[in-house]
């Protein structure tokens, strides 16, 4: 089984994570930018955090043969947060650089008005830099931030196919099929989706257009389930391709349409393979 | 090679008229670099240039667009902006570029990283502008990383009982843990302190 697990939070997970992954498949992930758990308090903590995510983590990743791309934004918890509205004008000079593969995770938290103009504003880069857009959906209030999103998606004018509307549930995942975007689910180990509970929908609306993810991150979470869950898709009776086709190349097809997804061997390679991260030092 | 090298080689790959007018649009506006400098790679490409060698085609567009904008404080600002393959490539144009020795805190910057790439392309032709004390920590770091010490230009030039000591004393932590210096460490040590034999009379 090749994963590619299309948002899981590296920056929060240890090495024995990237170890594991590797050992069980995970060839590619892609890191969007969020929050990291303490509020951000200026402009300067996101570029030095969007550093990271373009130079060191790829690097940390390509250490154990893992492929490693980001999306970047603002994120619509911070972005009610009046020190960090400088963070947009930041924007255009990560959107242009090789390893960013899509504009995220933006969307709604609270959906504030400044929620609002963060998400357009956005939406609007990723037209202008040609990338697909990857969207949250809040967590309180779930159904009706997903219909507030969708209809913010549609006055943006990007193609609903350019966009993945994440953290679906059973009672979200309709409206998001109907409005031809991807449809994005976060297996848990307790919240959002489990391994089950995907093979139930994935029975009901097929394998077109949807992406399965870890989202794991510094809180309760498992970056193996992305593996459990395509275990539980082969025992429940979906072939080979299918779970190929939801672990792997739909997570490329949709990276892909931004042009710059490369998922050719590592130039970091395994010619230093682990020595820095291990330590191999004194 | 050379930058008329790099512009000649180059000449032969399929984007070099995107090369060619972005060429013309940074000598007209400097301020117009980043964008360029930040899509060579996706437009030139990743292959390298000729058979063999380290300057791939979008690094070595990279570096035509450096020698283009010439400004040490310039270049420094696409370095710190840069993701690691600009970075890269910035290190790697400085030998080419007439700078004396204003970069010499883009070296620090990439001496004090945990990626070994960066690491390696610091202590090229232009640490010839580093000073002894931080060649020689850039060198040991190496060993540490294990970091081959074919990336060090004039290593054994350089090399002196400074860092033969240091060398000694990391070797003997490593003893202290069952553990060796990578094979070429070992050789520059001994390079450096047994003596040459003796030559037949």
């Amino acid at each position: 089984m090749r994963i590619f697990d299309p948002h899981i939070h590296m920056t929060s997970r240890t090495t024995d994570d990237y170890r594991a992954m590797a050992a069980h498949g995970v060839q590619a992930v892609v890191e969007p930018a969020f929050w990291l758990g303490q509020p951000r308090t200026n402009p300067g903590s996101f570029a030095d955090y969007f550093d990271s995510l373009i130079g060191w983590e790829p690097y940390r990743a390509a250490q154990f043969g893992i492929r490693h791309h980001a999306t970047i934004a603002l994120n619509p918890k911070e972005a009610n947060d009046p020190r960090c509205r400088g963070v947009l004008d930041l924007l255009p000079r990560y959107l242009d650089k090789d390893g960013v593969v899509a504009v995220g995770e933006i969307g709604y938290d609270s959906m504030t008005p400044a929620e609002d103009e963060a998400f357009a504003a956005q939406l609007a880069l990723a037209i202008e830099y040609e990338l697909p857009a990857l969207v949250h959906t809040p967590h309180r209030d779930k159904a009706a931030g997903t219909l507030r999103t969708l209809d913010v998606v549609a006055a943006s004018g990007i193609e609903p196919g350019r966009v993945a509307i994440d953290h679906l549930n059973e009672v979200t995942v309709g409206l998001v099929r109907d409005s031809g975007c991807w449809m994005g689910f976060s297996i848990y180990p307790e919240t959002k989706m489990s391994p089950p509970r995907m093979v139930e929908i994935l029975k009901e609306y097929g394998t077109e257009r949807i992406l399965v993810n870890s989202a794991a991150d510094w809180g309760h979470s498992d970056p193996l389930l992305t593996v459990a869950t395509g275990e539980a898709l082969l025992a429940a009776g979906f072939t080979a391709d299918d779970v190929d086709r939801v672990l792997w190349r739909n997570p490329v097809e949709f990276y892909a349409q931004s042009g710059r997804l490369d998922l050719s061997a590592s130039p970091a390679g395994p010619s230093f393979a682990g020595s820095s991260i291990a330590r191999g030092g004194s | 090679m050379t930058l008329d090298e790099l512009r000649a080689a180059l000449a032969g790959v399929p984007e070099w008229a995107w090369l060619a007018d972005a060429l013309v649009r940074v000598r007209a506006d400097p301020d117009t670099v980043g964008p360029f400098f930040a899509r060579a790679e996706r437009k030139l490409g990743r292959e390298p240039l000729v058979a063999d060698s380290p300057w791939t085609a979008g690094r070595a567009g990279r570096a035509l667009l450096l020698a283009e904008v010439a400004d040490p404080e310039r270049i420094a600002m696409l370095y710190r902006q840069g993701d690691a393959a600009e970075r890269l490539a910035v290190l790697a144009a400085l030998p080419l570029l007439d700078l004396g020795d204003a970069a010499v805190p883009l070296l620090h910057d990439a001496l004090r990283t945990n990626d070994a790439r960066l690491v390696a392309a610091a202590l090229g032709p232009y640490a010839a502008h580093l000073d002894a004390d931080t060649w020689r920590q850039g060198v040991v770091k190496c060993v540490f990383m294990g970091i081959p010490l074919g990336a060090v230009d004039r290593l054994d030039d350089r090399a002196d009982q400074a860092l033969a000591g240091m060398l000694a004393a990391l070797a003997q932590e490593r003893a202290a843990a069952d553990r060796r210096l990578p094979a070429d460490a070992v050789a520059l040590l001994n390079r450096l302190t047994v003596p040459p034999p003796r030559k037949q009379e």
